[in-house]
């Protein structure tokens, strides 16, 4: 900017004088932000192992698995110092297709084994994939239930909003499946990307209930209620986990998959609300 | 314009010309390079797009009924944006550029923090405000029984919050070019401040207003991430043309997200372009 010369000296002043408007918004923003920041999940492990053991691991995991295996990847880099497990959270349709498209990932833990067939096809799978945990649905209303929500049905109610999830991710693809069995049709407001999208405009208020896993009911029961209905037992999803093919760290990986499925992992999926396949 | 100038000399050097003063004329590799990477670094995503298409299906594809109704949503949306944008930004541009107040400075600055802020923390803002437990939104609620997510207006609240600062940061920028002699040559005949600010002012800034106004359709109509927080996402309702790319491509339809992103693309370059030969040249 010093030795641009050759630019007008109009111009380089308005340049000039949006920098600084910039900047000092950009100054507003980080003062704003600074409060909202620093909820740094991951923590770095310590160096050394006896296991054998070591490095990152990357795990995509169903958004539904969220606070389980979160917990899970803490206590297993405590059991394998020298181990960092790295988690990458979202709709398992937009996970496959991460996976898909290349992304380094050594773990796929999907919702359903829809998606989880697609990286089988897809060649992208080493081994067959074993299902660990079974999830099913609860309607998630506002704490202490305001709109008196009992049945599926009840959701069809006028002025009832509702959040869904879309049906390619599996909470949608379960909620299609359940709202079937009851003969109930609704219109959501929104269908949302993943499970975590519709659990958080009810927590928001934004909406009165959203079809959600019994699991994320209850991770979230501060902020809301867990309703069961009879036809969610029509629509259990299996979670299939997978060591990947292009895993970058497939020890580490064969590990992780391993503990998941061991008594310490099956113990925390269970009390997160999860079943035994 | 001076560095194509430059390439002519260097390209056909002039008997005149001492060598030194060529040398100094030509593009210098040090930014001819950089400056062909980026330029195929911008382009090439787009061939990319073009390249992938599927173009045996993309007839039928393109009158699918879901891909016409975000496309009509989407550009209804962007229009009742900009003419928001229009409304509240260029009387807010006017402030800026012609009234003495103190704290000017801060909100030049408030004004474009949008302009930098991620659209989701803007979707994650405007849900705080207008949502249905939001500052805002709870009298709007229980006064009204009016909510804004979820619903179209829901979707242009949220686009012009996004794109609004570009119109004023254009329209501010060519109120402060025009020459203030014209009003107050119109004020000394005795025209008041509000007739002067739309004979005299508005027609001065006239292609400023556009050209900020085009830039603003053009955010708007790509808005995604304060939409999808804020507004939500169904068919016919919420979901614009990038939420339809969003949610078909994380649905692992490939084809279909590229036609799509074909379509957004055609329409908004013919619109700009058109608009282009029109308006923005001039500014």
């Amino acid at each position: 900017m010093s030795r641009g010369t050759r630019i007008p000296e109009e111009e380089h002043v308005v340049g000039r004088r949006l920098a600084r408007a910039a900047l000092a918004g950009v100054t507003a923003l980080a003062m704003a932000g600074l409060a909202g920041c620093g909820t740094d999940e991951a923590g770095s492990a310590p160096s050394g192992s006896a296991s054998g053991v070591t490095g990152k691991v990357t795990v995509f995991a169903a958004a539904s698995l969220t606070e389980s295996f979160t917990t899970i990847g803490r206590d297993f880099e405590a059991a394998n110092p020298g181990t960092t497990v790295t988690f990458n959270f979202a709709g398992s349709s937009a996970l496959a297709n991460q996976i898909d498209q290349g992304a380094p990932a050594d773990v796929f833990a999907s919702a359903a084994p829809k998606n989880m067939q697609s990286v089988v096809d897809a060649g992208d799978a080493d081994g067959s994939p074993t299902t660990f945990v079974r999830n099913q649905l609860v309607i998630a209303v506002a704490k202490g239930n305001p709109k008196g929500v009992r049945a599926l049905a009840d959701l069809t109610r006028p002025g009832l909003k509702v959040a869904l999830c879309a049906e390619q991710v599996p909470c949608g693809a379960a909620a299609t499946k359940a709202l079937a069995a009851a003969r109930v049709t609704l219109t959501p407001v929104t269908l949302e990307q993943d499970v975590k999208g519709a659990l958080s405009k009810v927590k928001l208020g934004e909406v009165d209930a959203a079809l959600v896993y019994r699991t994320d009911a209850r991770a979230a029961v501060a902020d809301v209620d867990g309703v069961e209905f009879p036809e969610s037992a029509e629509a259990i999803n299996d979670y299939p986990i997978v060591v990947l093919n292009n895993a970058p760290n497939r020890t580490a990986a064969r590990a992780f998959v391993a503990y998941v499925r061991s008594d310490q992992g099956t113990s925390v999926l269970t009390a997160a609300g999860f079943q035994a396949p | 314009m001076t560095s194509t100038d430059a390439h002519d000399t260097a390209a056909r050097p002039e008997p005149g010309v001492s060598p030194r003063r060529r040398r100094a004329q030509r593009v210098p590799a040090a930014l001819l390079g950089p400056a062909l990477l980026g330029l195929l670094f911008l382009v090439l995503p787009l061939a990319g797009l073009v390249v992938r298409a599927p173009w045996s299906s993309l007839p039928q594809r393109l009158t699918e009924p879901g891909a016409l109704t975000a496309l009509r949503l989407s550009l209804q949306t962007a229009t009742a944006a900009t003419v928001v944008c229009l409304l509240l930004g260029v009387p807010l541009a006017w402030l800026l550029a012609r009234a003495r107040f103190p704290g000017r400075r801060l909100v030049r600055a408030l004004v474009t923090v949008p302009l930098v802020l991620p659209p989701v923390v803007g979707g994650v803002a405007l849900l705080l405000v207008f949502g249905r437990r939001g500052l805002l939104g709870e009298w709007l609620d229980s006064t009204f029984g009016f909510t804004l997510p979820f619903t179209t207006t829901g979707v242009v609240v949220a686009e012009a919050f996004v794109a609004m600062p570009f119109l004023v940061i254009a329209v501010e920028g060519a109120l402060r070019g025009a020459d203030a002699r014209y009003e107050e040559a119109a004020a000394t005949l005795g025209a008041g401040r509000w007739t002067t600010f739309t004979h005299v002012t508005l027609p001065l800034v006239a292609p400023g207003v556009a050209a900020g106004a085009v830039l603003c359709w053009a955010r708007a109509l790509g808005e995604f991430g304060a939409t999808i927080t804020f507004a939500g996402n169904y068919p016919g309702i919420t979901q614009t043309m990038p939420l339809a790319v969003y949610q078909t491509i994380e649905g692992g339809d490939l084809d279909g997200a590229v036609v799509l992103s074909l379509v957004l693309l055609t329409v908004s370059v013919a619109i700009l372009a058109g608009l282009r030969d029109k308006w923005i040249t001039s500014a």
